[in-house]
């Protein structure tokens, strides 16, 4: 089967090749997985938060049609111009025409994944446009030519040393230095100057009120803000998923957001778009991009409730240790893993694979998405459809074979055990793929029945 | 026109509805605590000073910014011969150069050290980002506990065309997870929390 990209496996297989890189990584995440959980403690009401938020989601999958439309008439209402986009090639051909319209070719961006989910910056630089992110961690990713591995903390898989070398290639910094609070300063001169010439400004959008038309976007920056407000266009780019029904239920929103990404209590900005500024246009571009179809898979719905919040990710013991870029999306992790299929499932066949299943990544969700079992549901949704790798397939048939015929398990489990403590080479080499990363246990001389039957009348 | 046909799938492929939970058993009953406040503006890394008058706010800034040169204060009464607007300029550009603004905020969130401000008041709305610091003054008797109170009693509809909750300086841990103060937005958080005496 032709694919685009390595599979997981290979390309978490990459990033093991370094393994003090990869403990750091999987200590970092979960130093902010820890973050998250002593937040949430301080919270006596927490779990109730997760049920009324996940409730909310519910109510707003249900009406979204109702509620679209409600938003609509309200951004009219307050002077934003609202646009509609199929998938990602239209979502990036009204991009492109606003800036046209304008005539500029160099603008800044604060972070949205949807953004990058269209790949609207290697679209918009073919037309001629730059785009500089203004998030630190997006620029940072930017300059490297790589795209964000997490979410919320784009450049999680870099050291310190590296960005300071970026920044001495193209930002002129010394040489050699790898200082946070150095390096966050020249960012700040860098992007400050950036957001000073820019007359257009691109935006992702947290959460969209349909009672009152307004736009809510959540940075610890001020990067959106910086950009929003000084520009003469701001475009608010937005899945048609991030509605809400009314302004009361940010209230329980921006409770649980900033405490379940990063274990903060709220972030440093919470702004509420909802007319533009004198003078200002305001554009607002609405983007179904294979949502809607997601909408209709019964077992898969629920994971258009996500808010981007990344505890899923933080937490899970496969991402800490494989890295954002493994999962090739732009959403890495558990909730990529079940996102990416619906866009197309020949192409991330594998992120559902990438799991132990252990059902962390539904514990913290914030609302309450059955992560842990819709992977498992989009494996057997993969495999029935027949993308599943020849390998994996076969296996699975053997083991079919062999488990639902107790006579032929008896005689097969006898057989392995055997080989295994006569000839261990058999199955300790590099073509097992168990025994990759482990040792292969030492067999038991005696099966369980056998043992049972022994020991059963004593 | 994709318009349509996004609508006709959503509406084909939406779930039955199901009813919005009931938000009141959240809410809680009398005024936010200012000392919890407090206490979460400073591990957010702001710096919260208690003054009873606002003839206190020119003596604090002058021991605690004594580089800033450019002040502009929104309100005349917090700093007398402080500029109230700085010169017209280019869309906010202008402010790039400010040291301080000192600006009023509507009210506090106990919970989480939030400060509501809405463009009514601040006029031009990239002010209190583009600053190089910010100072915000808010009354002791406006602090609300939680962000449900904050929604249902104070901000039920929106007052503006913009309005943003401030909780500290501006600040990010993109390297390394180590946090750094003044990453875009304003480098440092002053709060004067305002209680006349009695």
């Amino acid at each position: 089967m032709e694919h685009q990209h390595k599979e997981h496996s290979l390309l978490a297989e990459e990033f093991n090749a370094n393994e003090p890189r990869v403990n750091w990584h999987d200590e970092t995440l979960w130093w902010v997985r820890q973050k998250r959980d002593k937040m949430a403690w301080t919270i006596p009401e927490w779990e109730d938060l997760r049920e009324a938020a996940s409730r909310i989601k519910h109510n707003v999958l249900g009406n979204l049609h109702d509620y679209l439309l409600e938003f609509e008439k309200n951004a009219q209402a307050n002077g934003a111009v609202v646009h509609w986009a199929a998938d990602a090639a239209e979502h990036n051909k009204i991009v492109l025409q606003l800036l046209q319209e304008q005539g500029v070719k160099r603008m800044v961006k604060s972070k949205s994944m949807l953004t990058e989910e269209c790949h609207l910056n290697p679209y918009l630089a073919e037309h001629g446009i730059e785009v500089i992110d203004t998030d630190l961690g997006e620029r940072i990713v930017q300059l490297a030519k790589e795209p964000p591995s997490h979410i919320v903390l784009p450049c999680i898989h870099k050291k310190k040393e590296e960005i300071g070398e970026l920044f001495h290639e193209h930002l002129g910094t010394p040489a050699g230095n790898a200082d946070p609070k150095f390096l966050t300063a020249a960012a700040r001169q860098h992007l400050r100057a950036e957001f000073i010439q820019s007359r257009v400004a691109i935006t992702g959008v947290n959460f969209a009120v349909a009672e009152t038309g307004e736009m809510v976007v959540c940075t610890n920056e001020g990067n959106a803000d910086m950009g929003a407000h000084l520009a003469d266009v701001h475009i608010a780019c937005m899945g048609i998923e991030k509605i809400i029904p009314q302004r009361k239920h940010l209230g329980v929103f921006l409770r649980l957001l900033a405490r379940s990404a990063t274990g903060q209590p709220i972030t440093t900005y919470s702004s509420h778009f909802r007319a533009p500024k004198k003078g200002q246009q305001l554009h607002i571009v609405l983007v179904d991009n294979g949502r809607s179809r997601q909408l209709g898979r019964e077992d898969f719905r629920n994971s258009l409730k996500c808010i981007r919040c990344g505890a899923c990710m933080n937490t899970c013991p496969v991402y800490r240790r494989s890295g954002g870029h493994s999962y090739h999306n732009a959403i890495a992790g558990p909730i990529g893993a079940i996102l990416a299929p619906n866009l197309d499932m020949k192409e991330y066949a594998d992120l559902p694979f990438a799991s132990t299943l252990c059902g962390s990544c539904s514990n913290v969700c914030p609302v309450k998405i059955d992560i842990h079992q819709q992977l498992y549901k989009w494996r057997q949704v993969i495999t029935r459809e027949g993308y599943t790798k020849k390998t994996k397939a076969a296996g699975m048939h053997a083991m079919n074979i062999v488990l639902s015929k107790p006579g032929l398990y008896k005689t097969a489990g006898g057989i392995g055990r055997w080989v295994m403590r006569t000839f261990p080479a058999v199955v300790n080499n590099g073509l097992n793929p168990w025994f990759r990363q482990r040792e292969m246990p030492e067999p038991p001389k005696e099966s369980f029945a056998d043992w049972y039957k022994k020991n059963r009348k004593q | 026109m994709s318009r349509e046909s996004i609508l006709a799938a959503i509406k084909k492929n939406q779930p039955e509805q199901q009813a919005l939970p009931d938000l009141n058993a959240f809410r809680r009953t009398g005024p936010g605590d200012p000392a919890a406040f407090r206490k979460v503006i400073e591990t957010l890394g702001g710096q919260v000073f208690e003054i009873s008058s606002y003839a206190e706010i020119q003596p604090l800034i002058a021991e605690h910014q004594p580089d800033a040169q450019k002040i502009i204060s929104l309100q005349e009464s917090y700093l007398p011969g402080a500029m109230t607007e700085w010169e017209t300029g280019d869309g906010g550009r202008q402010y790039e150069h400010v040291d301080l603004a000192i600006i009023p905020g509507q009210f506090g969130v106990a919970e989480n050290g939030a400060i509501w401000i809405t463009d009514v008041e601040i006029k031009e709305r990239v002010l209190p980002f583009i600053t190089q610091h910010l100072a915000i003054v808010v009354s002791s008797q406006d602090i609300v506990p939680t962000m449900h109170d904050a929604y249902a009693e104070r901000i039920a509809q929106p007052g503006g065309g913009f309005g943003v909750f401030i909780a500290g300086p501006s600040k990010t841990a993109d390297i390394e997870q180590s946090l750094v103060l003044g990453a875009h937005g304003a480098k440092s958080l002053t709060v004067f929390l305002y209680s006349p005496k009695a």
